[in-house]
């Protein structure tokens, strides 16, 4: 169960370099520590966005595990399958090993246009590991609002404009859905706190029936931040509270990390990201205290669901 | 060597729900649709008692029911499901990919009209629209053709030279719902016909892995579809093998088309599914009153068997082709379409007349076909076709 480093350095890559996603990008950061996490072979299925388009250009492929990729909105449906056919090969013996299934799709895949398939797998109790890989937007066709975007962050549907600063709407709270789903263990990671992050993985694998986690993924290109700023953006995320880490063991709430002295100001986060700098500019504060109300009303259910669910 | 089999009376959805459990897949995923619901509402209950091993998943929606088809049948699964009519459209984006993926899935459709307005009736709008996806498509007349084409399917699915989904097609209501007498083959016999799927490539082989579904752009997606297409055309032999094959196990001889009386025949009507048993009862008719008129069934139309339309229908006078789709803004239906230009580079070919017919469930009477038959007098007469004729509609 414990996280070993030395041990995952020397069980080798399973998602090689040369791969075509952009430097800086989380996507496959998050990758290679959850497939490094894994302790029993796994297969995976991916929607279309760009950790697929830039892993599998013909005739390359930039993975050593089992891997499809079918269409968008249905990496759920397409893993549930094949979990299903894995119980029933295992039953008739012709299948022995132990085999983990993990599904990896963008937020557009995921909060939108997958959510039907995402849920109705869940609520089915596949044994699989359902993972968002979370940039905030539709990155791969460059760069507009999706369900989990923040509100007033701009994207090419969403642009920052005279009238209108950005995404008018705040961001959906999937991870919230999926413990309504009745998923058996959710969670939310970044891989700037990496040993949290795997350990995350190994207890949704180790979870006999559907899992899913929530994993904040930066996106140079998208955000408008500097290529070697991954990890540093993904670690203030936390530290200012846009990205909380915590999870929800059938049902019970627990937070990963509580900062003693409270949360960063939300400002270093946002100055450094061009998604986010026009909140800055006076005639957006209205706004930007819209955006700060949104994190604390998440900050804030957060501690009531530990409270109550932990009595 | 013909035995005898149990005969029952049962209903056409019925008929398929116990192939399926004749055949017993690993993986069922399904979405319940009228007219096809009953086919995996019986099939539940085999689950339920036990009496199969399929693992069954219940989805929620037909795009999911094929994409875990997709999923499990790419894990190396033997894999069926049905549907029918919106049910098929809304899995239409996977259709696509599980043909291209190369993946033997075995799917009925009680083929039903589209809506709007919505309507739960027979007519091939459905899977017409559906014929450029890259599946086999076999259409069946009645109950004993459905369940026989069942295990056919399987045959020709699996086979290592063809690699392709096939849809085994019935008319909604009109077959799905219509009680008559089968013939049922025993489980051993079923299992010997269809034998044990061994996939050549599976998801779950994790000491071999291998990457499904990449992204080819213009240097390699070309050459796979050009691959596929020659797959599906390469089908129409084994086809042609499997219903040999299953006419020796059973008495019933299967083919692509279904020839009646068009040898010597001078007008001939072509038509799919439960129509050519009406068609086939008017050429008995009028064959005894001595005039030369013939049927030819379309049983497989996707690979589309030119060359044995051609030969069937090249020394008539005139044929009547029945589409039971229609194609807004086009000349005329999509087997006529097909039937027309394949045949337009022959020497001698006969006069063809486009009908539409039957859309949304209406009736298609003896009445209407003898109707046709004079029609095709007429514009033999006339020396070229009318324009496209819709048959039993208030114009």
């Amino acid at each position: 169960m414990a996280i070993n480093l030395r041990e995952i350095a020397l069980k080798g890559e399973k998602l090689t370099s040369g791969h075509r996603l952009c430097a800086g990008c989380g996507a496959s950061i998050i990758v290679r520590m959850v497939l490094n996490s894994a302790e029993q072979p796994v297969v995976v299925s991916n929607a279309t966005g760009c950790l697929e388009v830039a892993t599998t250009i013909f005739p390359y492929t930039a993975w050593g595990v089992p891997w499809i990729h079918s269409a968008f909105e249905n990496s759920a449906a397409t893993i549930s399958g094949v979990e299903s056919a894995y119980r029933a090969l295992k039953k008739k013996g012709k299948i022995d090993k132990d085999i983990r299934f993990i599904s990896f799709s963008g937020d557009g895949g995921t909060y939108d246009i997958g959510l039907q398939a995402l849920s109705g797998a869940i609520e089915r109790g596949h044994r699989c590991l359902y993972i968002c890989y979370n940039n905030e937007a539709y990155m791969n066709t460059g760069i507009q609002r999706s369900s989990a975007t923040p509100r007033g962050t701009f994207t090419t549907t969403s642009p920052a404009g005279k009238v209108i600063p950005g995404k008018p709407q705040r961001r959906k709270n999937l991870t919230e859905m999926m413990v309504a789903n009745g998923a058996k263990y959710v969670a939310q990671a970044s891989p700037s706190h990496w040993r949290d992050l795997m350990e995350k993985v190994r207890k949704a694998l180790d979870t006999d029936g559907p899992s899913f986690l929530n994993i904040y993924s930066t996106c140079p290109r998208g955000w408008r931040t500097p290529d070697d700023s991954a990890i540093r953006i993904a670690r203030l995320a936390v530290e200012t509270g846009f990205w909380h880490l915590y999870e929800v063991e059938d049902g019970r709430y627990k937070i990963n990390y509580k900062p003693a002295k409270g949360f960063k100001p939300i400002e270093e986060y946002i100055k450094i990201q061009g998604r986010f700098t026009h909140l800055l500019r006076p005639e957006n504060a209205e706004i930007l205290e819209e955006f700060k109300k949104d994190l604390e009303r998440e900050w804030e259910y957060l501690l009531r669901m530990e409270e109550a669910t932990n009595k | 060597m013909k035995t005898t089999f149990k005969k029952i009376a049962i209903e056409g959805n019925e008929a398929a729900a116990l192939a399926f459990k004749q055949v017993n897949p690993d993986v069922v995923a399904a979405y319940p649709i009228t007219p096809s619901t009953e086919v995996v509402q019986k099939f539940s209950e085999y689950v339920a008692n036990g009496e199969v091993d399929t693992e069954f998943v219940p989805v929620e929606s037909e795009h999911s029911a094929m994409s875990a088809c997709i999923g499990a049948s790419a894990a190396g699964a033997r894999v069926m499901t049905s549907t029918a009519s919106q049910g098929l459209a809304l899995m239409w984006e996977m259709l696509y990919i599980a043909s291209s993926l190369r993946l033997p899935i075995v799917m009925t459709v009680a083929n039903r009209a589209l809506s709007a307005p919505i309507n739960i009736h027979g007519d091939h709008s459905d899977s017409m629209g559906a014929r450029d996806s890259g599946w086999i498509q076999i259409y069946s007349e009645n109950v004993q053709e459905i369940y026989d084409n069942i295990f056919q399917a399987v045959r020709i699915a699996e086979d290592p030279q063809v690699r392709l989904p096939v849809m085994v097609n019935f008319d909604g209501f009109i077959t799905s719902h219509s009680e008559e007498i089968l013939e049922v083959l025993d489980d051993d016999l079923v299992r010997r016909f269809i034998g044990e799927y061994k996939p050549k490539y599976s998801l779950l082989d994790v000491d071999h892995p291998m990457t499904m579904g990449p992204l080819a752009l213009f240097d390699s997606y070309f050459e796979f579809k050009v691959a596929q297409a020659y797959a599906i055309a390469n089908s129409l032999p084994v086809i042609k093998k499997v219903g040999r094959e299953f006419g020796d196990l059973t008495g019933r001889y299967y083919d692509l088309i279904e020839k009646y009386h068009t040898d010597d025949a001078e007008y001939i009507i072509v038509a799919m599914s439960s129509t050519c048993g009406t068609v086939r009862e008017v050429v008995d008719e009028l064959r005894e009153k001595g005039e030369k008129v013939g049927l030819l069934k379309i049983r497989v139309f996707r690979p589309f068997p030119l060359e044995e339309i051609s030969n069937a229908l090249k020394n008539a006078k005139v044929v009547g082709i029945l589409d039971r789709s229609i194609i807004p803004g086009s000349f005329s239906g999509p087997l006529y379409h097909e039937i027309v230009s394949g045949m337009y580079h022959l020497d001698k070919r006969p006069i063809f007349q486009p009908y539409v017919y039957g859309l949304g469930g209406r009736d298609i009477t003896t009445e209407h076909i003898k109707n046709v038959f004079t029609q095709l007098q007429e514009i033999e007469k006339l020396g070229r076709p009318k324009n496209l004729i819709y048959i039993g509609v208030r114009e």
